[in-house]
């Protein structure tokens, strides 16, 4: 009987993590990856989603995407606007980290400082769109600010001129983003074993020398990773971009998510969007095919 | 041991805080304007010399806002669609995550890397079918239809959050448990849950922000003023009166509070969900 007892326990044991991950896994399972393969099936069909009997299409939808310049320009805007916010990112995430991890600042400072510098991460997409606009609105603050100072003769229309939108909604973008690395450098920094700075010490080691031969490199793991993540996510960026912008003046701040959006919600094109959906997420996967090695290597 | 009273060291603090004002300014300005620009009247927004502080302090915008029955709508479909899907969130990503934490199974570690891997999903690949799906359904345009696709968004994350958490709590808890005869089951409610509460609230914290902020599928899902969300809103609001800064400000600092609230209040719980991704 006992014998029964537990071969019965075991397997009640061996089934329950099924059941306790069958919810998430349906929902995933049904609402992620079903929905995975159908955007692929539908970048194939002509006319997918607005007919209930779509003919293949083959490579057509994919052909015409790689054939269209406003694809290739987008590409080169995401590129240009993820490369530049994930570099600023860093170097400013990196900059307040080492400053607030000061010993030269006074504690209670240094708190009221980080809960200050974290700020521009509290807001959503939208709301950081509204503020910039406002901000560098032709007759807004920073133009008059500028002007005044003499840096600039007469007011930009920083959004709304095909030379400066793309670097507008890109500073835009960094000022949001850097307080990820800001939180996760600090949290890196105070990891590393104080020791380490001491023996230093001793060996009559300068700053500099202590900031690249120790704290760098302690912080590699950290700064590669958080770079990733944030390419990977700022690639996907759509809300700033839409508010500020949206895509415009004559495509200069089009990027991928934009043209897909237009493609699809105002062209109709659902199967062009799918392909060009299927490209998005073709680039998203070797990044985090990436990613997922580089964690599992550490 | 460092000279502190050298006359360099003396000109290195105060370049540091020189540095440090420069970053506050950085980073709080914007902030600020929109603050101070939503207790101005529109006149005196693109007032020259800009007034830093509002000259004539007036709360007619957030009045405005206050006021339009229109505009309380988009408030409550978003505490009402990021609070359902909330508990639903934390209910079963509570159950998975015990799955992953305190069993051994077949198939466990590809389920974790697929897990982490649909965080990186781009939305707008998921749009396009979600669309057909939410159409072909009947659901376009209803509260169901956002909350099932933001489930589907937060639930990865809410699942690493809360078996991250659960890993830290000592395994001999559910083990007795185990001795005196209990199933998992009521280990999980009678002992896990209650010493989880801080996981829960990060990870509640971190669900909720997520759902708050949501745009793209919001815009894309709902159709009817009556059921569009704060941020679908602020840009409606933007469309309509392209001119009302004050309004539009004021907008932001309320579509923000719940936000500032929580970070102010749970500041801990806060920082955890926003870098768990990265610590993974």
């Amino acid at each position: 009987m006992t014998r029964q007892k537990r071969s019965h326990h075991k397997l009640k044991r061996a089934v329950a993590p099924y059941l306790y991950l069958s919810p998430s896994l349906l929902i995933i399972g049904l609402l992620m990856l079903l929905p995975m393969v159908t955007v692929i099936a539908y970048s194939f069909q002509n006319s997918a989603v607005l007919r209930r009997d779509p003919s293949f299409a083959g490579l057509k939808h994919y052909q015409a995407i790689f054939d269209d310049p406003v694809f290739w320009a987008s590409l080169w805007h995401t590129l240009y606007f993820t490369c530049m916010s994930v570099i600023f990112h860093m170097t400013i995430g990196m900059a307040f980290a080492l400053m607030l991890n000061s010993d030269r600042i006074n504690p209670t400072l240094r708190n009221i400082l980080r809960v200050l510098y974290i700020l521009p991460w509290l807001f959503t997409a939208v709301i950081i769109a509204v503020i910039w606009r406002l901000l560098l609105e032709p007759n807004g603050v920073v133009n008059s600010i500028l002007m005044q100072i003499g840096i600039i003769g007469s007011k930009v229309e920083w959004f709304s001129s095909p030379q400066t939108a793309l670097h507008a909604v890109t500073f835009a973008n960094i000022w949001a983003g850097y307080p990820l690395f800001m939180v996760s450098l600090l949290a890196g920094l105070q990891g590393i074993p104080k020791d380490f700075y001491e023996a230093a010490d001793i060996d009559g080691a300068k700053a500099y020398q202590k900031l690249i031969f120790i704290t760098i490199p302690q912080l590699m793991p950290i700064i590669i990773s958080i770079s990733l993540l944030d390419f990977i996510w700022t690639m996907q960026v759509f809300p700033l971009i839409w508010i500020t912008t949206g895509g415009g003046p004559i495509y200069s701040t089009e990027v991928l998510s934009t043209y897909t959006y237009k493609l699809a919600f105002s062209s109709y094109n659902l199967s062009q969007a799918s392909a060009s959906a299927v490209v998005i997420l073709l680039i998203s996967l070797g990044l985090t095919l990436f990613y997922i090695r580089y964690q599992k290597a550490r | 041991m460092r000279k502190r009273n050298s006359g360099k060291d003396k000109l290195i603090t105060v370049a540091l805080h020189v540095a440090l004002a420069a970053g506050l300014f950085f980073a709080a300005f914007p902030i600020y304007w929109m603050l101070s620009s939503s207790f101005k009247s529109n006149t005196e927004i693109f007032a020259l010399p800009p007034t830093i502080l509002p000259k004539a302090f007036t709360l007619e915008a957030y009045a405005a806002i206050l006021g339009d029955p229109v505009k309380l709508r988009f408030f409550f479909n978003s505490y009402f669609v990021a609070g359902s899907v909330t508990v639903l969130t934390v209910l079963i990503a509570l159950l998975a995550a015990y799955g992953f934490s305190r069993f051994n199974f077949r198939g466990k570690g590809s389920l974790n890397t697929i897990i982490i891997s649909t965080q990186t999903i781009p939305p707008i690949t998921l749009l396009i079918p979600f669309f057909g799906l939410v159409v072909s359904y009947g659901i376009f345009d209803t509260y169901v239809a956002l909350i099932l696709t933001y489930l589907v968004f937060t639930l990865p994350y809410a699942i690493l959050l809360m078996t991250g958490y659960l890993n830290t709590l000592p395994r001999d808890l559910d083990e007795a448990v185990a001795v005196d005869g209990g199933t998992s089951w009521t280990a999980l409610w009678r002992v896990i849950v209650p010493i989880s509460l801080p996981g829960i609230v990060a990870t509640s914290v971190y669900t909720f922000l997520l759902c708050w902020n949501e745009f793209l599928f919001a815009l894309t899902l709902t159709k009817s003023t009556s059921m569009r969300t704060v941020p679908i809103g602020i840009q409606l609001l933007m469309g309509q009166h392209a001119f009302e800064w004050n309004q539009m400000m004021a907008m932001s600092v309320l579509g923000s509070l719940p936000l500032l609230l929580i970070y102010l209040v749970a500041q801990r719980y806060f920082l955890a969900g926003m870098t768990a991704g990265s610590v993974k």
